[in-house]
């Protein structure tokens, strides 16, 4: 078997890589397998990134960029100074806080649920997983609706089926308040997603270890705490990580449902604001420090995660 | 769950009654649209509001597609979608392939790269590749949407299908290599016949992607006649504020294509979820 195998190897060799060493010809082919996708990626996202940074450094001029001024960490300073920015990164943060952990808990919930035996799986799959695949723009739209002061169906289960409030409630209109349907929008958009990669994790996990501790006489909440979580505790965290990165670029939602920062500005999300800086304002330098303070801040945040995450698990 | 069989009952009972209240917590918003969307305008905002409309009419559907081009832009996102879905399926699973199996300089440096690439916020990348796209002329094209949106999933999509192709027996290809077949042959009739879950999964996540995304779109696409829907969408809604209706047949129309493949590949996801790299 050994001596056909080698005896084959140097035939085709011979025969196509003109006696170049194997070795040679694998990487050869590695490169070719790689060219595409790293061309793309390149042009598109490494550059980019560089650009990007770049960019951040100069008083940016879009007509023509030979012209731009470089000011060193001055978009920084500004941006960083500015109280809008404050408030966007505080919003966004409120956003991430609220929405990801509760989706994480509804989406194990929903997950544990269906992973039984039960009757019409793939019918509650699709349906709890028609907000993942419905886009932000419909699904924004069908909320602020929802949430319309005069005759939206929040309004009116609040005034005229509870009783909890005269008025209606202008849920759009105010800064505050116009977090709400934002945040719940977050969670009934996001925990489809979770749930299929919880339930897919689920399904790894052996039967008979379960059945075993049943045998030993665990109840199902032990069970679920000494078996079923620490199996998945790897999907745990890389969900917490990608969904808390998703919770701190929260933006379709918050430029449709607020109208771009309404009212004055204080209803931005972080990104939103780039965007406005960047392409209403024009202010191109601004927009990218303001783009690269937020992957800062998502990298830091991540780190600390996964370092705290695997710290207990050697514990 | 193994309970006692006195428990088993209301055990079921609770499961059903717990999974259906989430249900209509899912549920109720696109009733909502969907029974809006078959009001006529003056119902809109009736009250109370009600879920099952008085009186039906598919005006706002012969409307809202008569309206501004909608098959233009309908036709816009198909194109999108179905070329980035291709391309993204072949260009990631072939850098996934020479990442699980084959062996060359630089690999763990391209694939920390591939990795950062995961990493970064999507719309921290519009202000410079708005800057690429326009000195290359990608602005204002369908083919500029397309490469960027490839570009943007490849890095999660090839993680994906490496911890796939990574799952494959080995032994399977030693018996193709025996037969004289190169990394092309292996590649091509061995590991992508086998991946078919993974590739679907891939095919499910960049389709959804590519149709709904809105930043880039929103940038990059200011010819009227380049929109795709959900740019339309949204830039009608702000034209007219109440025309709830024919916002809603709209969108409603821009659902079919995605709930279908979804759909006719779900049989697919969760298998090819549960065998990738995905869940950590």
């Amino acid at each position: 078997m050994g001596n056909t195998l080698q005896a084959h190897r140097k035939a085709r060799n011979s025969a196509t890589g003109g006696g170049l060493p194997p070795r040679l010809l694998q990487a050869g082919a590695a490169y070719l397998f790689l060219l595409p996708g790293f061309l793309l990626l390149t042009l598109f996202i490494l550059y980019p990134m560089l650009y990007s940074l770049r960019i951040s450094f100069f008083d940016w001029n879009v007509i023509k960029p030979e012209r731009s001024t470089f000011v060193w960490l001055r978009n920084y300073r500004e941006v960083l100074s500015d109280p809008i920015f404050r408030r966007a990164v505080l919003n966004t943060l409120v956003y991430t806080a609220v929405t990801i952990p509760t989706e994480l808990i509804l989406a194990l919930a929903v997950a544990l649920l269906l992973d039984q035996h039960i009757r019409f799986k793939p019918f509650f799959r699709v349906v709890y997983y028609l907000p993942v695949i419905t886009s932000w723009v419909i699904v924004t739209l069908i909320f602020e609706y929802l949430f319309n002061s005069q005759a939206g169906l929040i309004n009116y289960l609040l005034r005229d089926v509870l009783h909890l409030t005269a008025d209606p409630i202008r849920w759009l209109a105010d800064p505050i308040l116009v977090m709400v349907p934002i945040n719940l929008l977050g969670i009934w958009k996001g925990v489809g997603w979770s749930m299929i990669i919880m339930l897919a994790a689920l399904q790894e996990i052996p039967t008979d270890l379960l059945e075993v501790a049943a045998v030993d006489g665990a109840n199902p909440w032990q069970r679920l705490w000494k078996i079923t979580l620490p199996l998945m505790r790897p999907t745990l965290v890389f969900l917490l990580v990608v969904r808390v990165i998703g919770g701190l670029n929260v933006y379709i939602s918050v430029l449709l449902m607020t109208n771009g920062g309404q009212p004055l500005d204080l209803t931005h999300s972080i990104l939103t604001l780039m965007y406005k800086e960047t392409f209403d304002r024009l202010n191109f330098g601004k927009g990218a420090a303001i783009s690269y303070l937020l992957m800062l801040l998502v990298f830091v945040i991540s780190v600390i995660q996964i370092r705290l995450l695997r710290r207990r698990v050697e514990m | 769950m193994f309970l006692p069989s006195e428990y088993r009952w209301p055990h079921k009972l609770v499961t059903y009654l717990l999974l259906l209240i989430g249900i209509v917590i899912v549920a109720v918003p696109f009733l909502l649209m969907v029974s809006t969307s078959l009001k006529p305008q003056q119902y809109t905002f009736e009250y109370p509001p009600r879920l099952i409309p008085t009186e039906v009419t598919f005006s706002n559907y012969t409307r809202a597609l008569a309206q501004d081009m909608f098959f233009r832009y309908f036709l816009n996102s198909l194109v999108v979608a179905l070329s980035t879905t291709a391309l993204t399926v072949a260009i990631s699973a072939s850098l996934a392939y020479a990442f699980a199996r084959l062996e060359f300089p630089g690999k763990q440096v391209l694939f920390y790269i591939l990795l950062m690439g995961m990493m970064i916020p999507p719309v921290m990348l519009i202000i410079p590749q708005f800057l690429v796209a326009k000195s290359l002329k990608l602005l204002n094209t369908l083919a500029g949407l397309i490469v960027v949106y490839i570009a943007m999933n490849l890095p999660m999509q090839t993680f994906l299908l490496r911890g796939f192709f990574e799952g494959i027996p080995r032994d399977l290809e030693d018996s193709v290599r025996i037969d004289g077949g190169g990394r092309w042959t292996i590649f091509r009739h061995v590991i992508l016949p086998l991946s078919r879950p993974g590739l679907a999964t891939v095919a499910i996540f960049t389709f959804i992607y590519s149709w709904e995304e809105f930043p880039w779109a929103h940038v990059a696409i200011k010819e009227t006649t380049r929109r795709t829907l959900p740019i339309a969408i949204a830039l009608f809604q702000n034209q007219h504020l109440t025309q709830w209706g024919q916002v809603f047949a709209a969108s409603i129309v821009a659902l079919i294509p995605i709930v279908t493949v979804f759909v006719a590949l779900q049989r697919y996801f969760i298998r090819g979820i549960s065998r990738t790299g995905l869940k950590g």
